[in-house]
């Protein structure tokens, strides 16, 4: 964390001051080392970021520390460790800036958030002949659960198209809203093209029509500010692991009211005030949600990496991804036969592409034998792949530790992949 | 390139990408089957033409990495006139290649042609490309299904 405090020391404000990557770069164990004799190039931040070692130092000193189950003895240790669980929900509370920590529910990750909100809100509310409003640019965690749920229900699954430039059709989502609609679930930000959303004009326009909304934020919160009253959105989404905190812990955001009437999703330990065999009564939220003994580790260690996220700053963030973004769409133009796809005014530092000589699998396999990770496929968004007619594509994805001189390492790589296959 | 794509990427592999062989729909196919490996998003038709039980014609359409399109266009070469048993028997010594140890020696005269694929075998991610089209071949021989995928 020694970069950190050096700059927000230099800078209390923030606002202004650029980010100092390269002793940013320190911070992470994994960006110092080579793979096939060459520096690791890091760039499928979309599937999973890094980790700063404070994150690794939190998750190892806690075990070594802390480590004792929460909620539950009545020592000094369990309730250290409840102590430091109970405070990472706090800082997950101010970071996505909710109303309430009750409203905060540790889950394993996006996936298993958005399966929460469908098997419970979604199974209570929606009925034979409702319908469900999602759009082609959804990660497959945000159609199938919905359309599983529709095939239980004999609901309708109605699909707001995206443009070409991989923006999503503002005036069909207004008209795909109807009476039917029992709930809207969109991306924040893309994850196969990097668009990103204007979530708050689409909540906007949901509540106008009484539609409640939920918000897939996995590929935001690396990249964006997130203010959940300010986006009014209903129920919010995330992963830890996207935004350089471990795998396996994730958050699911809902509105009080809501969350309160919804029945729980598993049962167990933690979730029950009292357990008769005539009748069980459920704890009161978060814990209602959270049956089991929870990754406590993982929240903790989540908690470790929002404090590091709020020391680099969100703002310098947005600013150097841009740039990074701005450089690595014109050098992409600048090699022959490379097409992007998603262009999108507003747009995260990800960059989906194909090549007319080469198939995304074997530009990938090439980039590795660079040390370069880049990930080829269909991103969980196959419907999207068949929008823009592609099979796949090859994707570089951007954090805020990459660099220009690691998009040169890729432009120069591409350059011999189109000598090889060309 | 780094020294193990190069072991790869054969010279051979990247002409028959450039320029598949016997890449064509055929209307009047006995056996159309196809292969698609749902991870990729690579998608072939193998089509088939059966005199008694020689193949008297094979061609392929479709898309896929440089891997799955060569292996595809190399199969189509090397099994026109062949008998069905044969066309096995090649599979399953191409299959025993791309499955086994990096270390182990390649035994060329039974793969012949095929022994370009040997560098897969330091990848085993890629078998599944390199075998798509085979196994479509051998579930259109056997005539058990119209499709066949990896997963």
């Amino acid at each position: 964390m020694r970069a950190v405090r050096e700059m927000t020391s230099g800078s209390p404000t923030g606002a202004a001051s650029t980010l100092d990557v390269a002793a940013l770069r320190r911070d992470f164990p994994i960006l110092q080392t080579t793979v096939h004799g060459k520096p690791l190039v890091y760039l499928d931040n979309a599937a999973t970021s890094q980790k700063p070692q404070a994150v690794l130092d939190t998750l190892s000193r806690y075990y070594a520390e802390t480590n004792a189950n929460v909620h539950r003895g009545l020592y000094q240790l369990s309730e250290a460790s409840t102590r430091a669980y109970a405070e990472a929900r706090l800082r997950v509370k101010n970071f996505i800036h909710a109303r309430l920590k009750c409203e905060i529910i540790f889950t394993r990750g996006t996936t298993e958030g958005i399966n929460l909100v469908a098997q419970t809100y979604g199974r209570q509310h929606v009925k034979a002949g409702d319908e469900i409003l999602i759009t082609h640019m959804e990660h497959h965690s945000n159609i199938v659960p919905w359309q599983v749920l529709c095939e239980e229900k004999g609901a309708r699954l109605r699909v707001v198209p995206v443009t070409d430039a991989g923006e999503l059709d503002l005036e069909a989502f207004q008209r795909m809203l109807s009476d039917r609609t029992r709930l809207a679930a969109v991306t924040y930000v893309s994850n196969a093209l990097g668009t990103v959303n204007p979530v708050k004009e689409l909540v906007a326009m949901a509540h106008a029509r009484g539609v409640p909304v939920l918000v897939d934020g996995a590929q935001a919160v690396p990249h964006l500010a997130i203010d959940v009253l300010d986006l009014g959105c209903d129920f919010f989404v995330f992963s830890g692991h996207k935004m350089f905190g471990p795998t396996g812990i994730g958050v699911l955001y809902g509105r009080a009211e809501l969350l309160e009437e919804m029945p729980p999703y598993q049962t167990g330990g933690d979730m029950i005030l009292s357990v008769r065999f005539d009748k069980t009564i459920f704890n009161s939220l978060p814990h209602k949600f959270e049956a089991g003994t929870p990754d406590i580790a993982g929240a903790i260690g989540l908690g470790a990496a929002i404090d590091y996220l709020n020391h680099v700053g969100l703002d310098r963030i947005a600013s150097h991804e841009a740039e990074l973004l701005r450089y690595g769409t014109e050098l992409l133009h600048s090699i022959d036969g490379v097409r992007i796809l998603g262009n999108a005014a507003h747009k995260a530092s990800v960059l989906s592409f194909v090549m007319d000589a080469a198939h995304p699998h074997d530009i990938g396999q090439m980039l590795d034998s660079e040390g370069i990770a880049i990930r080829a496929g269909h991103h969980c968004a196959q419907p999207l792949m068949e929008r823009f007619d592609v099979p796949a594509t090859a994707r570089a994805s951007l954090a805020f530790y990459n660099t220009r001189e690691e998009l040169d390492a890729l432009g120069k790589a591409l350059e011999r992949v189109h000598e090889v296959f060309g | 390139m780094a020294q193990s794509n190069r072991a790869l990427y054969e010279q051979v592999i990247l002409e028959h990408n450039r320029k598949p062989r016997n890449f064509r729909g055929m209307e009047d196919a006995d056996r159309r089957i196809e292969g698609h490996n749902p991870l990729c998003g690579d998608h072939f038709t193998l089509y088939l033409k059966l005199n008694g039980d020689v193949i008297s014609d094979i061609s392929f359409e479709g898309r896929g990495c440089a891997i799955a399109k060569s292996s595809a266009s190399l199969m189509t070469t090397l099994l026109k006139g062949k008998t069905v048993r044969e066309a096995e028997d090649l599979f399953v010594q191409f299959h025993r290649m791309v499955t086994a140890n990096p270390d182990a020696p390649v035994d060329e005269k039974a793969v012949g042609k095929l022994a370009v694929f040997s560098g897969v075998r330091e990848f085993p991610i890629r078998v599944k490309c390199a075998t798509l089209s085979w196994h479509a071949l051998l579930s259109a021989l056997r005539g058990t299904h119209s499709s066949v995928s990896t997963e």
